[in-house]
């Protein structure tokens, strides 16, 4: 493990910030759904969820969406992780867009989904453990 | 009072304990416990019934897509399903209902009809037995509380 990551690794709470988190979960489970929002709400941010791909680019459509962080499982109905991620970028959503994928995934499926516009890419479940360093550095972007 | 509330304490811990060792649950349990807080006191009790919901609603999905008697099977809709529990028991730490989904599904891509009637049967007695165990560690902690005492973090390591 590098420097950083070491450092990365020992966060234990989100930096100080005026502004609190607003993130969007896009899940098709409602368990997920409810983990990634707990965690969302223990970290001081507020969420809003999508039961899938197409509603979150519903959600954008009107142009009035301003989520600081999208969580965005892989594998949905009616508009999959990767479609959804590749036309949210194409509306010119510039939101922290953070993919959700299974331990199932190989390492080609994890990276065409990294290229369909994602940030970052991680295992479920996910934990404060492993999202908090990440969103620290999108904090970072906002106090710097 | 303070006996009763250290020997319930201590039912608690080792029935805790013992939940990990025979593998009804692994980590990401231990995970939802810490989600919850006063700020949402019943965050356990609220995802593990959604589990059970799902584990009750695919049961049935892939019993259904079993049934020889209303045609062909249809593996793909069992496969869905199986992969759809997998997550849900992943989620909430229930190892072994996972460890079933993980052989129900190559059986599933096997196209093993005897395989995959065995083991429906064993997800729908695990998941059964999960909810027992679980009811019953939930009305430990409720006595605890009852008899003035503090629900104990119990470290599995």
């Amino acid at each position: 493990m590098s420097k950083v990551e070491k450092k990365m690794s020992k966060q234990t709470k989100p930096k100080e910030t005026k502004k609190k988190l607003n993130v969007l979960i896009v899940d098709d489970d409602a368990i997920n759904r409810k983990l990634h929002a707990r965690i969302i709400n223990q970290i001081g941010g507020v969420s809003q969820t999508a039961e899938n791909g197409e509603e979150a680019v519903i959600l954008h459509r009107d142009g009035n969406a301003s989520f600081d962080l999208i969580l965005m499982d892989k594998e949905m109905p009616k508009r999959d992780g990767a479609s959804a991620t590749k036309k949210l970028r194409a509306m010119k959503v510039t939101s922290m867009i953070i993919g959700v994928t299974t331990l199932a995934d190989n390492e080609e499926e994890r990276a065409a989904f990294m290229e369909a516009g994602l940030n970052h890419c991680l295992a479920k479940p996910l934990s404060k453990e492993n999202l908090l360093p990440l969103i620290n550095h999108l904090l970072d972007a906002y106090n710097g | 009072m303070d006996a009763l509330i250290s020997q319930l304490q201590r039912q608690f811990r080792d029935y805790t304990i013992s939940l990990y060792q025979q593998d009804f649950l692994d980590d990401q349990f231990t995970e939802l416990k810490k989600l919850q807080d006063d700020g949402s006191p019943d965050f356990v009790a609220e995802v593990l019934s959604l589990f059970f919901e799902d584990c009750v609603k695919l049961i049935s999905n892939m019993a259904r897509a079993l049934d020889q008697t209303t045609g062909a099977v249809d593996f793909s809709t069992v496969g869905a399903s199986v992969h759809q529990l997998k997550g849900s028991s992943s989620s909430v730490g229930a190892k072994r209902v996972k460890a079933l989904c993980v052989s129900f599904k190559d059986f599933c891509e096997a196209q093993n009809f005897e395989g995959c009637v065995r083991c429906l049967q064993q997800v729908d007695i695990e998941y059964k037995t999960l909810k027992t165990k679980l009811q019953d560690l939930f009305n430990l902690e409720k006595q605890i509380i009852q008899a003035g005492g503090i629900v104990p973090q119990v470290d599995i390591n």
